[in-house]
């Protein structure tokens, strides 16, 4: 059996609240971040976050994965990502988030062998056959990242957000588990 | 005449002890983290736990063997140190008809291949048959557990049901064979 | 689309925790049924205490099973219970059935729920296999799960006693290629 959490520069960990939510309060002042990102709602307090993570962290709900994401080499609190599979029955998919929280982590294939750890965990451990993600238009960035990872765009919800005075598609991107076994041997 | 004076939880090289609900957390934090250990012990889709969460557990684990008073849960410890090395458990008794349910597992790697299983699980059924007086054990495992199965054949357990293709992991499917050990086969046994 | 609850004699229904109290609590008289349905001992709980177990699990965040009350096509009458526990990673199903009412038993009323879940178990919640489990000395269900196409997958052995005599556990399985094969050939 392989160990499916650790990867080739990342890891997948349990999420410690206190240590998550101080580490939120921090990322969160980077509000390029916070744009960017698919975050649930605008947390300021230390309190409030840790109170949400608590709440998901300590009675999870059997259908939430949440994992935090830590540097193999020091161990370093890198950022979460987390699975809410949304049909066990019929389609066996999950809603993906992920993010990154400091800048100086950005671009270092950090996102990228998180997201394909957390697949192999969808795919050899859950089980599922699909993974669907929603991404900002105006983040090329992480678009490409999963495209790296296999995800195809499946559709654009239009207009659905607006910033800075502009409207911006929210993109809808898919990955099925046979294109991930292809890839994945 | 009764031998009051046999020792249930004391072996050779391990002892078996409460949770201690200030140390054992961390290192069963640990555990979780391997991929490879919870997919030897568990059926369900893994998920690593922090100590807090595996403090919870233990409550729930506790709470449960007060409430329903069939689940008898042990530590395994190291005699010289007293370190958490695994668990050791007889769960879900039915009592009426004197059968239950035993799992262990040594959480470490470099841990195993040391004899604490084989010593824990004789413990454990010491418990189980001279304790509990159950008539019957059952020992559930994937097939892909060949350290398991060798220590359930060593012990003498027959292999009773083989559920077929009944796990899926690693894109593989697997059986999920069950092992049943009788008290009277396990006293024979101990008497040879 | 097939009509996945309707069979030749029954017909997979829901039931208000207040039927299946009452109707429960008649069946727990019965000890034979109660050998048949449950290793547990038997015991009499009030209709108050069945009703309120009933509505705790229909009315949780996270029901476990999919659970369906059998009534018959042609008189409309509540005869048993049938249904499956998932295990979603794996793609197997726990199915559970008995038949309370004496009368429904022997007659073809057991098979028919059986196929009926068997498929909702199989093309609606797209399970890999199904597992069930027996008392070795439930002939008649041994018999009729045999008809619908489980295949015996082994033997706990003394599983339990009654009577002063011990009894073992027959665990059976039905995998999906299997059921679709049947399928194909009828």
């Amino acid at each position: 059996m392989k160990d499916i959490l650790k990867g080739s520069l990342v890891r997948l960990a349990a999420v410690d609240h206190e240590e998550l939510a101080k580490a939120y309060a921090a990322w969160n002042q980077d509000t390029e971040l916070t744009r960017l990102m698919d975050t649930r709602a605008r947390l300021h307090s230390i309190k409030a976050i840790k109170e949400f993570f608590e709440k998901e962290t300590l009675e999870p709900s059997p259908a939430s994965h949440y994992f935090s994401i830590r540097a193999l080499d020091d161990d370093r609190l890198l950022g979460d990502i987390n699975f809410d599979v949304i049909n066990s029955w019929g389609s066996r998919d999950a809603f993906v988030g992920i993010g990154i929280g400091s800048r100086a982590d950005w671009g270092r294939g950090y996102g990228t062998d998180a997201m394909n750890i957390g697949l192999r965990f969808v795919f050899t451990e859950l089980n599922l056959r699909r993974v669907t993600l929603t991404v900002f238009e105006y983040n090329p960035r992480a678009v490409r990242s999963y495209e790296k990872a296999g995800f195809k765009l499946e559709g654009r919800m239009r207009g659905a957000l607006l910033k800075d005075g502009t409207r911006w598609d929210m993109l809808y991107m898919g990955i099925l588990r046979e294109e991930w076994m292809e890839k994945n041997p | 005449m009764l031998g009051i004076q046999t020792q249930l939880f004391e072996a050779q090289d391990i002892r078996f002890g409460p949770i201690d609900h200030e140390t054992h957390p961390a290192v069963e934090s640990k555990w979780t983290h391997d991929a490879e250990f919870m997919r030897l012990y568990d059926l369900k889709p893994i998920r690593p736990l922090s100590p807090a969460m595996v403090k919870k557990q233990y409550e729930a684990i506790e709470k449960e063997m007060e409430e329903d008073r069939n689940l008898f849960y042990f530590t395994i410890r190291a005699r010289e140190d007293d370190r958490l090395v695994g668990k050791a458990l007889v769960e879900w008794i039915d009592w009426a008809n004197g059968n239950g349910f035993i799992r262990l597992g040594i959480g470490a790697a470099e841990d195993r291949r040391k004899g604490y299983g084989s010593q824990a699980l004789s413990m454990l059924l010491r418990y189980a048959f001279s304790e509990l007086n159950l008539f019957r054990v059952t020992a559930v495992t994937p097939a892909y557990n060949d350290g398991a199965i060798r220590l359930f054949q060593k012990f003498g357990f027959v292999e009773e049901i083989r559920r077929r293709k009944a796990i899926n992991r690693d894109g593989e499917f697997w059986d999920l064979v069950s092992f049943g050990l009788l008290n009277s086969e396990w006293r024979e046994q101990a008497a040879a | 689309m097939k009509d996945l609850y309707r069979g030749s004699l029954v017909r997979l229904s829901a039931s208000s925790p207040e039927e299946l109290a009452r109707h429960f609590a008649r069946w727990n008289q019965d000890t034979e049924f109660h050998r048949l349905a449950d290793d547990r001992p038997a015991r009499l709980l009030s209709e108050k205490k069945i009703k309120e177990n009933v509505e705790r699990e229909q009315f949780s965040k996270d029901p476990r099973a999919y659970r369906f009350s059998i009534c018959t096509l042609a008189e409309e009458k509540f005869i048993g219970v049938v249904g499956l526990v998932p295990e979603w990673a794996h793609g197997d199903g726990w199915l559970f059935i008995f038949i309370g009412d004496r009368d429904y038993w022997s007659k073809g009323y057991g098979t028919d729920a059986m196929r009926l879940i068997v498929q909702f178990g199989f093309l609606e919640l797209n399970l890999r296999r199904i597992t069930l489990a027996l008392n070795s000395y439930n002939t008649r269900a041994l018999k009729t799960y045999q008809k619908v196409g489980f295949v015996v997958e082994g033997v706990q052995r003394s599983d339990g006693q009654r009577e002063g005599v011990r009894y073992d556990g027959i665990y059976m399985g039905l995998l999906r290629e299997e059921w679709l094969a049947q399928q194909e050939a009828k």
